[in-house]
């Protein structure tokens, strides 16, 4: 299936295509007792992955990798961002953090000589919240959380009325200038369905975004958060966000 | 640096995803809103004094009603699938609701209650008129011909009963308003569970005004003199239900200012700044401190009947303009801060666009447009001048 073809996944077909595959995994199964083949491993289980994503804070050198990565993998228009990286620049004695994100850091951050205050790069993204501001207020449900917990809009359906944008606490939405429906990003379902990763993920030098899955027991995830102290942005909106940083610093918007 | 931003935005959040004919919204239904709870006052609550604005006040809701739902039409990125909004709503969307509680509104409160109030007036016309007005008169008696005074009756108890459903309908249409706004935890300037309240106390106010207007133009044209007991009586709501909104939104401003939470500085420098002129100078010094001292000098002391008249129409007129910029100020203000407390960013209000001046000027006119034609169509006079001819019951 091309790349294009699985992007433009609407509600119904996903939910169509669950439920084929489920139908095809029993299916399987019965063939798997009559002729003794192996079950089919490609077959995608939605209620088997519940998807989020870890972000090393230390680890970000603020080369924009992910975010080129990113428009060129879902066609990002120009001046709009599924992903972007912040650099922020804390003085002790302001009370406010300087902060840039010059182009969404598509070409990454220009050099700045200051050593006397704490700067570090901040990756955002769509947060794929649990229980998502933006899934709450559409007034046709054209955004929602899939069962495998990505937050996804149906292009075929959205009515660009634009009240998601506003609902979304993390400024991650937009609406798209040609087609005229909102768009976010998607943790790449069209890659993470097919067994890979997000783009962002896979593009990154130095491993400080990882793709992860809750659900799946044998995911480094598990270890990670018990070693690591994280924080979710911005947790005070309760939106059970997904995108878990590690040692965010508290002047993190 | 981006032109028209100051500090730092969200890259997402640079450009403004409600404009102008979101303004218009809310200042639409409230004017619908405000207009029917005045009707109401003769109805329901027996103040004989606005009786010569109760038919002008439903006029003018509908007029504006049936516009209402257009700035919305026209923002949306596919107007096409709007009707999805009916077919297939998201039940925990406020926004969702909308069509519902317009619809009630329209057909089960509004339209009734004319048609109620009209049917008697309207079956005369039906009569008397000829060619394509009686083919019309004929369409809106609904085949109900019957106006014996029994009949009258029941019209006048059934519309009672619509009235007094239409109150709280009226309430739900504009304080439903504000919580689309008020319940977006996500912005701290809509975020406040006062934001239906203040919604629908200055729909009442800007509602009241327009009504005083129209009534004011329509004797003018008319030469016809002003019922100044009716006048008085009106401005005099206006005064009470101004002095409640502006108590409203000041208790909003004073909570906000010694609250002061996160969102604050990044608040008040906007306030400071961006808003000042929409804000300051014209919402709450030009369109409602003025406005309110006239009114209330008014109240106090006996001014002749042109002073007075005087006075009310830069009252309205001022009131108008005032709450116009504060629906301009929640919804563009709302826009105008980054959500990281960290920046602003600009807003201009195009031209010849979809969402810009002009048509906001045409969807500002439909509505006057829309209330001549109701006007020549159900005339909301006692009497119609010249002929003696006595209308309604």
């Amino acid at each position: 299936m091309s790349v294009e073809g699985t992007m433009d996944i609407s509600r119904r077909n996903l939910f169509a295509a669950g439920g084929k595959l489920l139908i095809l995994a029993s299916v399987g199964a019965t063939l798997e007792q009559i002729t003794g083949a192996a079950p089919p491993e490609e077959a995608y289980r939605m209620a088997d992955h519940w998807w989020g994503m870890l972000i090393d804070i230390d680890k970000c050198i603020g080369c924009g990798n992910c975010v080129r990565a990113c428009a060129n993998e879902n066609h990002v228009p120009a001046g709009f961002f599924r992903t972007w990286v912040e650099r922020y620049q804390v003085e002790e004695g302001r009370r406010q953090p300087h902060v840039d994100s010059p182009n969404g850091a598509i070409d990454g951050f220009p050099p700045t000589t200051r050593t006397d205050l704490k700067s570090f790069f901040v990756p955002k993204l769509c947060n794929q919240c649990a229980d998502s501001p933006c899934v709450q207020v559409c007034p046709v449900g054209a955004t929602f959380v899939s069962p495998d917990g990505v937050v996804l809009v149906d292009e075929s359906y959205c009515l660009g009325c634009r009240y998601c944008i506003q609902a979304c606490p993390y400024g991650c939405r937009y609406l798209h200038p040609a087609k005229h429906t909102v768009d976010k990003c998607t943790l790449c379902y069209h890659r993470i369905t097919q067994g890979l990763t997000t783009a962002c993920c896979e593009s990154c030098p130095t491993g400080a975004r990882q793709l992860v899955d809750f659900k799946n027991p044998r995911d480094p995830v598990h270890e990670f958060l018990r070693q690591n102290k994280v924080q979710v942005l911005k947790p005070y909106m309760a939106t059970e966000a997904k995108v878990y940083y590690k040692d965010l610093d508290g002047s993190v918007r | 640096m981006i032109p028209g931003v100051e500090g730092f935005m969200y890259p997402n959040e640079v450009e403004l995803q409600w404009s102008l004919l979101i303004v218009l919204y809310p200042y639409i239904t409230g004017l619908v809103a405000g207009a029917f709870i005045l009707a109401s006052l003769e109805r329901v609550f027996k103040v004989e004094a606005v009786r010569p604005t109760y038919r002008l006040a439903l006029l003018t809701a509908l007029a504006f009603l049936l516009v209402a739902p257009l700035p919305l039409q026209l923002h949306l990125g596919h107007p096409e699938r709007s009707m999805e909004m009916y077919l297939t709503p998201h039940t925990s969307s406020a926004m969702a609701m909308f069509g519902f509680v317009y619809l009630w509104y329209l057909t089960v409160v509004l339209l009734l209650e004319i048609w109620l109030e009209y049917r008697a007036d309207i079956v005369r016309l039906a009569q008397s008129t000829t060619g394509f007005t009686r083919l019309v008169y004929k369409i809106l008696t609904l085949g109900s011909e019957n106006v014996s005074p029994r009949a009258r009756m029941i019209d006048d108890r059934v519309g009672y009963t619509v009235t007094v459903i239409g109150i709280p309908s009226a309430f739900l249409l504009h304080g439903y308003v504000g919580f689309i706004f008020g319940s977006v935890k996500a912005n701290p300037w809509w975020s406040t569970p006062l934001m239906p309240i203040v919604f629908l106390f200055s729909a009442m106010v800007s509602g009241i005004a327009a009504v005083m207007l129209l009534y004011m133009a329509s004797m003018k044209l008319r030469k016809t003199p002003i019922d100044m007991r009716c006048l008085d009586t009106v401005a005099k709501y206006l005064f009470y239900t101004f002095v409640i909104d502006f108590s409203l939104e000041m208790l909003d401003l004073v909570h906000r200012t010694y609250e002061a939470d996160e969102s604050f500085r990044s608040l008040d420098f906007m306030v400071h700044t961006r808003l000042w002129f929409s804000q300051v100078i014209l919402q709450i010094m030009l369109g409602t401190l003025v406005p309110l001292a006239l009114l209330a000098a008014t109240q106090l002391h006996k001014f002749s009947e042109a002073a007075r008249r005087g006075m009310y129409l830069a009252a309205g007129l001022l009131t108008m303009v005032g709450i116009f910029a504060m629906r301009w100020n929640v919804v563009i203000g709302g826009q105008l801060f980054s959500k990281s407390f960290l920046g602003y960013t600009s807003f201009k209000v195009q031209f010849a666009t979809r969402e810009g001046l002009l048509p906001a000027i045409a969807l500002m006119l439909l509505p006057f447009a829309i209330f001549v034609v109701l006007v020549k169509l159900l005339p909301p006079w006692e009497k119609t001048p010249g002929t003696g001819e006595a209308m309604g019951d």
